[in-house]
């Protein structure tokens, strides 16, 4: 029992009625901005950062795990419905959901992706319970050495899974490690990159960059864009999925169940890929892999419990080793530095009712968007047929009076607004925002641990391989570093692109 | 600029910004064509100007950010400076940089082109900076008013009368919500 205790303890903290009221409240908001076509899960999270000011700890990270998960449902719901995919880990989706709201299927795909996604959750809520605390109490040894490594490793991750150039998200990777650095030395007190500034001194805060790289780009990036899309969402109508939908889909739910918690795992951009493993294995094991791409409810039962399996078991590496495995995870680590808390391995030992709290807290939340989501269906397709023409300066609103709320300043706002003509550019020419917010937020804990590595190894970067687990970890990060550089001079010639692949598929089909 | 020209002006669109027609074809799509499909109505690359002068811009500002941490002082591996880490992750920046000037000589596929919907994006961040402006001296109703009107009239289209409307709705909602309900302490006029 001692291993249940404050795991059950965590229940009482979830069943306080605050926490329960701003869960519901984080659930039903991340569904509705999560519908918005544009916003996903870290740019809606990044826009309401400031409702967390003001709430314990607990209350805001459930809120925000709320809004995480109610997001990647509200992707779901663009996929199926406008063929528009919320999020990349909806990508998949697309190509059965649509097809069947096609077929006047609407409501069967979002009723067995709500069902896959509830499933999905729980059983990845179920693993982390179990794993979580061996994965913490393995990293409890852990010296600044292995944080270094780790951070270091982590930060190569995301930046080498995300999409677009590599290169080009390692240099967003150090300009986020750089503007970390701005303010005072911890070590040595000198004032760095401040220009005499007195509102750099302390560095710049998370929230202004979190919210106008994520927000107030995407908004800037969508006035120009959302030109490109004008459908109109379609009926949806027998939301519930019969019996013989969910005999069809239960197998693949299960699938994807598991898949989706193993790749949540991992750093970088675990739920798009486990999305997409999911559908490969799906239209694999499938005895008429020809029905996939026409409807087929596993091709939207399997990829959408893969990822939601996957968005909360990539709370582990966050909640046990204070590495986050994605953007998403980059700003509700942020969001936790600004409550006081910083995640680690001394989390659970420390503060039990948080850790359990928050994770206890995820049960709840998806049983809420299995109740909440089915009944809601028509009133999202309703705010899907809100013209983006008014919701635009709604949500710029909401970013910008959010922005002031969180410490009645100005200068934070005009931060915000220029973090947003950052990301806007950022994304035009090509570099993620995402891995500049990750390595953000990690700058510090990275360097102060390779200066306090340095000071216990005399100066002698070698020390770092002497060490088993910080050597591993650097061998791995060599291997992830120079891997694709070899790779991509091999594939030079091959194009990688689906178009090429579609191409090579036809003449396969046609020889 | 009355509605007519704004339908004349999207009217003039090019291609590639038009909305597919909502044919039964789609329906035929597999997911690779429609991969496919998605691929060619992207936007075009950014190109190699762009790539040339955003690595550029990079290189410049991590040249500018190494000399600075030089002068915070580098000390050694046993007792790092204050200029240290800096100028480790400003040197990263700039290797990366002149990597990438090479390696996307040829442009990549990365990015996208600016065209003359950019310009929405940057009246719209005219905009928010008008806003930030404005907030400190008349409160944000009227900003606000403005930008709902600006966004919802030339950079959204709709007609005079229902932006008109909505951004008095908007606006007022957000009154409701921000100052009456939660009673913040934004800069307000009335």
């Amino acid at each position: 029992m001692e291993f249940f205790g404050p795991v059950l303890d965590g229940f009482n903290v979830v069943l306080d009625p605050t926490n329960l009221l701003y869960c519901l409240l984080g659930v039903v908001v991340g569904m509705l901005i999560g519908v918005l076509p544009g916003l996903g899960p870290a740019a809606t999270i990044a826009i309401l950062l400031p409702m967390t000011y003001g709430v314990e700890p607990v209350t805001a990270i459930i809120m925000l795990a709320g809004i995480f998960y109610g997001a990647q449902y509200g992707g779901t719901i663009t996929s199926v419905l406008l063929r528009l995919p919320g999020e990349a880990s909806s990508v998949v989706t697309v190509f059965d959901g649509y097809v069947m709201a096609k077929q006047g299927r609407a409501g069967t795909a979002l009723g067995i992706a709500a069902i896959g996604s509830f499933f999905g959750a729980t059983v990845s809520i179920i693993g982390l319970t179990f794993l979580a605390p061996l994965v913490a109490s393995f990293a409890l040894d852990f010296g600044p050495p292995e944080y270094t490594a780790l951070a270091m490793l982590g930060i190569l991750l995301v930046a080498t899974i995300s999409g677009g150039t590599k290169i080009k998200a390692i240099i967003a990777a150090a300009v986020g490690l750089f503007l970390a650095t701005v303010g005072r030395d911890g070590f040595t007190g000198a004032e760095r990159f401040t220009f005499g500034n007195l509102s750099l001194a302390d560095g710049i805060d998370f929230v202004p960059i979190a919210m106008g790289l994520f927000g107030v780009g995407e908004i800037l990036y969508n006035l120009e864009e959302r030109h490109r899309v004008a459908t109109a969402p379609m009926k949806v109508s027998n939301v519930w999925p019969k019996g013989k939908d969910i005999k069809e889909a239960s197998g693949a739910i299960g699938r994807g169940s598991v898949l989706g918690f193993f790749l949540g795992i991992l750093p970088g951009g675990g739920a798009t890929i486990a999305s997409l493993a999911s559908y490969a294995m799906e239209k694999k094991t499938a005895k008429d892999p020809s029905r996939f791409g026409k409807g087929a409810i596993e091709g939207v039962a399997g990829p959408e419990s893969a990822n939601n399996a996957a968005a909360t078991s990539s709370f582990i590496p966050l909640l046990t080793l204070g590495i986050p495995a994605n953007a998403t995870m980059a700003i509700i680590f942020g969001a936790l530095l600004i409550q006081g808390i910083t995640p680690g391995p001394q989390l659970i030992s420390n503060d039990p009712e948080l850790f359990w709290g928050v994770v206890n807290s995820m049960y709840i939340g998806n049983i809420l968007l299995l109740i909440m989501s089915i009944p809601l269906i028509g009133v999202f397709v309703r705010i899907l047929r809100i013209r983006a023409a008014i919701l635009a300066p709604i949500t710029a609103l909401i970013t910008m009076l959010g922005a002031y709320t969180i410490r009645n300043s100005m200068f934070d706002v005009l931060l915000v607004v220029i973090f947003g003509a950052i990301g806007y550019l950022m994304k035009k020419f090509g570099f993620e925002p995402g891995p500049l917010v990750l390595a953000f937020v990690l700058g510090s804990l990275l360097e102060s641990n390779l200066r306090r590595s340095l000071l216990v190894l005399e100066g002698d970067p070698t020390g770092f391989f002497t060490r088993p687990i910080s050597a591993t970890l650097l061998v791995l990060f060599v291997v992830v570093a120079v891997w694709p550089m070899i790779k991509s001079v091999i594939d030079k010639r091959k194009s990688g692109s689906l178009a090429a692949l579609a191409t090579q598929e036809k003449e396969k089909e046609n020889a | 600029m009355d509605a007519k020209k704004v339908e004349d002006k999207q009217g003039k669109m090019p291609a590639a910004l038009e909305v597919p027609p909502n044919t039964d074809e789609e329906e035929t799509l597999t997911p690779e064509e429609l991969a496919a499909q998605w691929e060619a109505e992207a936007p075009d690359p950014a190109g190699p100007i762009a790539n040339l002068f955003s690595s550029l811009v990079v290189l410049a500002l991590s040249i500018i950010g190494m000399v600075i941490s030089i002068g915070l002082g580098l000390g050694t591996p046993a007792a790092p400076a204050a200029g240290m880490w800096p100028f480790i992750i400003t040197l990263i920046a700039a290797v990366m940089s002149v990597v990438q000037i090479i390696v996307g000589r040829a442009g990549g596929k990365d990015g996208e082109k600016f065209s003359s919907m950019s310009w929405y994006a940057v009246i719209g961040f005219a905009t928010l900076i008008l806003m930030v402006v404005l907030m400190p001296l008349v409160g944000f109703e009227i900003p606000s008013l403005l930008l709902c009107f600006v966004w919802m009239r030339w950079l959204g289209g709709e007609r005079w009368r229902s932006a008109t409307i909505y951004s008095i709705l908007i606006v007022g909602a957000f009154y409701a919500i921000f100052i009456a309900a939660l009673g913040t302490t934004i800069p307000r006029l009335f």
